[in-house]
């Protein structure tokens, strides 16, 4: 990623109060594709007798980086929310390591945008969670 | 014969209480987003203070999804629980049982407008519960009961005795 590239990368996290106090960080960005990090952390703990992280923390991360890739369309829509998103969780994520994102937005039409994300952690053969979902698509009038 | 006398009422009252403080206090994840129960006799309200580090998008401002999602997810999940161990805290030896989560088996969730910078609160109702899995739906509303912002169904795996 170019110097330039990074530093919105960063911005964009910075500007979303909630993914940067769970801790994310822009991976990767652009062409309607976006990857995103969280790392573990004790305070995003759901299940506290095996420390595994809440359901509630990765769906913000796959909601974030969903929204991510819709922005970063080729058709450059002015902004996004979301419509829905559903969430299915293949394992817990393994205690202590970091949640890797990557989202795909993979068709849009006049004012909707489709996305597909999926959740991996350390071992990437096997992913934690997927996710589809609809997202406003709003262009510039 | 004649019936025991019932307990004082703020016996009972402190009994379930602390059951249901037992079953949200030690999950650090509820404690971050600053979500908390009432009760009144089973019913639950979850109730999620604002703060800022909730918002998804400072210029309008809203509530982020992902915060909405978690909100909602936790409803269900302690919805779930409270009615896994409510016969316990009512039978004659109160005694709970381990208190073990259920596991997210999926979670859809509608966003039906924008969420407003505003505490919020969710009610979850377990629509089937079997001995494996059970679905829950959950609504969310912030000033208007009749006014859902989010709403959403999810299925969850109970935890078995062996695991």
């Amino acid at each position: 990623m170019s110097a330039d590239k990074a530093k919105i990368a960063a911005q964009f996290i910075q500007a979303i109060p909630h993914s940067r106090a769970l801790g994310m960080n822009l991976v990767e960005i652009g062409d309607g594709e976006a990857v995103i990090e969280m790392p573990y952390d004790t305070k995003l703990i759901g299940d506290p007798d095996t420390g595994v992280i809440h359901g509630g923390a990765v769906s913000a991360l796959m909601d974030t980086c969903s929204g991510a890739a819709v922005m970063s369309h080729p058709d450059a829509p002015t902004s996004t929310a979301t419509i829905d998103l559903r969430i299915d969780y293949m394992r817990a994520a393994t205690p202590g390591q970091t949640i890797r994102t990557r989202a795909y937005c993979y068709q849009v039409t006049r004012s909707v945008a489709f996305v597909r994300a999926e959740a991996v952690d350390e071992d990437t053969a096997r992913p934690v969670a997927t996710a589809t979902g609809a997202f406003t698509f709003e262009r510039s009038k | 014969m004649s019936r025991p006398r019932p307990e004082p009422v703020q016996v009972v009252k402190q009994r379930r209480d602390a059951a249901l403080s037992a079953l949200v206090e030690r999950v650090p994840y509820i404690q971050f987003l600053g979500i908390s129960f009432d009760r009144r006799g089973d019913e639950l309200t979850a109730t999620m203070n604002y703060d800022e580090k909730l918002i998804g998008n400072p210029m309008l401002p809203a509530l982020h999804g992902g915060a909405t999602a978690a909100f909602l997810e936790t409803a269900a999940i302690i919805e779930l629980s409270w009615q896994m161990i409510w016969p316990s805290i009512e039978s004659d030896s109160h005694e709970l049982p381990p208190l073990r989560m259920p596991k997210t088996i999926d979670f859809t969730v509608d966003y039906l407008r924008s969420g407003l910078p505003r505490d919020a609160y969710a009610r979850a109702r377990v629509n089937r519960s079997g001995r494996r899995y059970a679905s829950v739906h959950v609504e969310a509303w912030q000033d208007n009961r009749e006014k859902l912002f989010a709403q959403a169904t999810g299925h969850f795996m109970m935890p078995q005795k062996n695991d």
